[in-house]
């Protein structure tokens, strides 16, 4: 790192780190504990959430340098918020993160794959939907195509990324461009409606886990939904804000508001954890700009997991049945720690027929999937995998279930990692209770 | 002292592994702090030895180098005791963590300085034994600190603290020479009792690397009960009451109002905060002497104006109340920048004079202070919510602090009950010890550790002062 850098990133902790919120953290330790990567570093304060926060006051006071040990502790966290859950004080280490990472990438060289990586993902695909199903498209055309089977036989995936490569074992068969632009903006409820809502779809969930949107909205018109699809709404600018392209996100956040303020729902439902947790956060991405404080305030309220509005409406006591099965949890960390939602899935799923769930030791840990951090710190992420299959191989459980695509997607490189693809299978929970419901309902197959 | 060198760097290298020396700044601010508010100070090197003779080597090293060491568990500690205010290095025990034997025929745990006091109650319940000790931070403090601090906790009136449950050690001495004091022995009168001066001697002494701890049959059953007080007073005296009518609750807890709504903020289980103090009482033991003593004290609460007296549900229920009382100094913070606690403690007959005291000085100084405590052993912890960056109210809480030591020691009590002397209440200490107390203490500093290496200017100052490493 050299001065003309340190300097300027030093300036940008000075102008953008929160000293409030640094100064709310007493030190106590109490974090230590449920920090991920505190316990996989063999308790390196260092990479403890309160190693963390005395390292962005140091460089707020100017206490020390930014080097690149420093950037390493910002980067190696996963942003999973487990921490704030233990804090007493309460300190909003999400928020902090995001500020520490805005202040760094705003003006730091990244290598230069990951510099690829972010430009493109950031600034050019994730904004615009209909580039993320171009992409998916062609994802569909190289799956469908036979250059899979090229790729695979030919060894060129060696050529990227470990985790990437991994990766595209994973990635779910993809629908064809025709489906993806053909999606639905008004569902009615299947039985006597109950309540309106608005779905928010998402980007990767609209196009590469087309299927398990799908699910969910047929699971809310089930439990008495109506459902509005805003056609303007985007992606939720997770990825650009926990990345530190802050402003990216905030344009991002507008957009979504205005796209639902016109839906007048109840609640705005998401199915994946990691988008839900940035989307009740908007009234802090958005406090600085005035007119749109009570706007985004308003977002904010309505947002609601999938799983949390089943169980408001019931859903759990309807007949649900499987095949006889083990089945565990995977917490997301958004949807535990960002949104407080982590008894209703496991209510859902132990409302099947036939189905006995085992909770996994440490379920609420995170598993490492991170948004992209499974790609750009992938040494530490696949540590975490690792020792999270140990876990899910404990419970003997046939299908482990999640509630966001990144961690459903890790759990199934993790399965694959561990050569279990035959006797393991990672879902969506909205997947399996779709499979519940319609296998309790055989006369309702033909819709 | 003299500079930390590459040269000394290498060598200390050589002992324990290149990866378990780490000078990066990012690494030593991670290692420059405990959780006492207002103190920091970069060490020259954290280093984290692998087995106890890697400790003597590094130790012995740095007593000839005259480098300072501070061993540090996991720097919860609330007396700036582990800051490393004149540098030189940290000692961590993260690679000795190890539970080294459970014997349960002498009922006795040995472990490795860096096992978790959590983890330490865990093992002896899983074999129908019981650990008590149990201060706030448990869930992530280590044994050596707790040692080192002599921890009390919320179980401290019935059961005694960390020095009740410690039969021997194995320290490593300033001069590199290895030691085991006591033994898994009831009885050993051999000499002078190394191990109690040892425990609570705030790494002033040597480094502890090993302990063998002392473990109890548990208690049969546990009860557990809020007692709600419009008045602080009258929640002190029920305290004293309690004591004077020959009841020895496991545990009497003491919160005033402000403490019990941030901890209902944070821990949201439906505590009372309607209530201007509440007492948390806890007794074990077997079933028909509990419910004996919590009918009787239930009348003492009643007696002393509680205007409501609640049992807790079931034993989650206690535990949640049990576990929301020891977030009370962190939850505090919600309220103001900087938390600034003390922990003054006198006989538990003063208890109503103590809390009285500590609100008028409070009023005088015009600073705000909340309360809470183990009330049931006369330690109170008077927590001061203040700005770090106020320097004007910083000076005002300080004389409200030493004014409330003074208090305490008239009273016939204590300048500090389980937290330590450390860097913070080293001022205070001659108010308590005397100018020959404080010599005593001084002859036995300078024969075991003559060139004040290990953890300087804590505790007692020496001939060298620190470098003034207080930052706001």
């Amino acid at each position: 790192m050299n001065i003309k850098e340190k300097e300027r990133i030093q300036a940008a902790f000075k102008e953008k780190m929160d000293y409030d919120e640094l100064m709310n953290c007493t030190r106590c330790g109490f974090c230590l504990p449920a920090c991920p990567t505190y316990i996989e570093t063999n308790y390196d304060e260092v990479h403890s959430p309160r190693g963390r926060i005395a390292i962005m006051k140091g460089l707020v006071d100017g206490a020390i340098e930014p080097s690149e040990e420093v950037k390493e502790s910002i980067d190696l966290c996963l942003g999973c918020r487990a921490c704030e859950t233990v804090c007493p004080s309460g300190v909003k280490f999400g928020q902090l993160l995001e500020q520490a990472r805005d202040a760094i990438y705003q003006i730091n060289e990244q290598s230069i794959f990951e510099k690829a990586l972010r430009g493109t993902f950031f600034n050019h695909i994730f904004p615009k939907q209909e580039r993320i199903v171009g992409l998916t498209s062609l994802l569909g055309f190289y799956q469908r195509s036979g250059i899979q089977k090229l790729a695979r036989t030919t060894g060129i995936l060696h050529l990227f990324p470990k985790n990437m490569y991994g990766m595209e074992k994973v990635l779910p068969e993809v629908p064809k461009r025709k489906q993806l632009k053909s999606r639905p903006t008004h569902l009615s409820a299947l039985k006597p409606q109950k309540k309106k809502v608005a779905f928010f779809s998402g980007c990767l969930m609209d196009t590469v886990f087309m299927k398990t949107n799908d699910a969910t909205m047929k699971l809310l018109q089930y439990a008495g939904c109506d459902i509005v699809i805003p056609k303007t709404q985007g992606c939720c600018g997770a990825l650009h804000g926990h990345s530190g392209e802050v402003a990216q996100a905030r344009e991002m956040a507008k957009r979504n508001i205005e796209a639902f303020e016109a839906a007048e729902a109840d609640y705005i439902i998401t199915n994946a954890g990691g988008c839900g947790a940035f989307l009740v956060d908007y009234d802090h991405l958005l406090k600085d700009e005035p007119e749109w404080k009570e706007r985004a305030d308003a977002f904010a309220r309505k947002i609601k997991d999938v799983t949390s509005i089943l169980i408001e409406l019931d859903f759990h006591k309807e007949n649900l049945q499987l095949p006889r099965q083990i089945v565990t949890y995977q917490d997301s960390c958004h949807l535990k720690n960002g949104q407080k939602t982590f008894m209703e899935p496991r209510r859902l799923l132990e409302s099947i027929t036939d189905v006995d769930y085992i909770e996994m030791k440490d379920a609420n840990r995170c598993c490492g999937s991170a948004g992209i951090y499974n790609l750009v710190q992938s040494e530490m992420s696949m540590q975490i995998l690792d020792h999270k299959m140990e876990q899910a191989k404990q419970t003997k459980a046939k299908t482990i279930v999640t509630a966001n695509p990144g961690c459903l997607l890790q759990m199934k490189l993790g399965i694959e990692r561990e050569g279990l693809s035959g006797e393991m299978t990672a879902v969506h929970i909205v997947d399996l209770l779709l499979e519940a419901y319609e296998m309790a309902h055989p006369e309702k197959l033909s819709g | 002292m003299t500079m930390f060198t590459d040269e000394l760097k290498l060598k200390i290298q050589d002992i324990v592994g290149k990866e378990n020396v780490v000078t990066d700044n990012a690494s030593l601010l991670a290692y420059s702090y405990d959780a006492t508010a207002r103190y920091q100070a970069m060490p020259d090197a954290m280093v984290a030895p692998r087995t106890t003779l890697e400790v003597a080597s590094v130790v012995e090293l740095c007593n000839t180098y005259h480098i300072p060491i501070v061993p540090r568990g996991s720097g919860t500690n609330l007396c700036a005791g582990t800051t490393p205010t004149q540098g030189g290095i940290v000692l961590t025990f993260k690679h000795m963590n190890k539970i080294l034997e459970i014997d349960e025929e002498n009922l006795t745990m040995t472990v490795q300085a860096g096992v978790y006091t959590k983890d330490i109650f865990e093992a002896a319940q899983e074999v129908g034994l019981f650990y008590p000790p149990d201060p706030g931070s448990m869930h992530i403090s280590q044994i050596g600190g707790n040692i080192s601090e002599n921890s009390g906790g919320l179980r401290g009136l019935k059961y005694g603290v960390t020095r009740d449950y410690v039969l021997g050690l194995e320290v490593v001495l300033p001069n590199g020479e290895i030691i085991e004091t006591g033994g898994k022995l009831a009885k050993d009168v051999a000499g002078y009792d190394l191990t109690r001066l040892y425990v609570g001697s705030e790494g002033t002494l040597g480094v502890i690397t090993k302990a063998i701890l002392k473990l109890i049959p548990p208690p049969e059953t546990k009860k557990t009960m809020l007692a709600l007080y419009h008045n602080l007073e009258a929640a002190a005296e029920t305290v004293s009451a309690i004591i004077a009518n020959r009841i020895i609750p496991a545990t009497l807890e003491f919160l005033d109002q402000a403490t019990v709504e941030v901890v209902e903020d944070f821990a949201k289980i439906g505590l009372p905060t309607e209530a201007k103090a509440i007492l948390l009482i806890e007794q074990d033991g077997a079933a028909e002497v509990v419910d004996r003593d919590m009918e009787k004290i239930e009348q003492l609460c009643r007696k002393n104006h509680a205007f409501d007296v609640q049992l807790a549900r079931d034993a989650k229920h206690a535990e949640q109340l049990a576990t929301a009382r020891r977030t009370a100094l962190s939850a505090l913070s919600r309220l103001k920048p900087t938390t600034i606690l003390e922990d003054a403690t006198v006989p538990r007959s003063e208890i109503a004079n103590m809390v009285k005291s500590i609100s008028e000085i409070a009023d005088k100084y015009g600073v705000t202070i909340c309360t809470f405590g183990h009330a049931g052993d006369g330690n109170l912890h008077p927590t001061c919510l203040t700005d770090a960056r106020n320097e004007k109210e910083i000076t005002l809480v300080m004389q409200a602090f030493e004014e409330i030591f003074e208090r305490a020691i008239a009273l016939g009590g204590t300048i500090t009950g389980e937290h330590g002397v450390g860097m913070m209440k080293q001022p205070y200490l001659h108010l308590k010890t005397g100018t020959a107390g404080l010599d005593v203490m001084k002859s036995i500093k300078q024969a075991i550790d003559p060139n004040h290496i290990m953890n300087p200017g804590k505790m007692i100052v020496m001939a060298e002062t620190s470098k003034g490493a207080v930052t706001p």
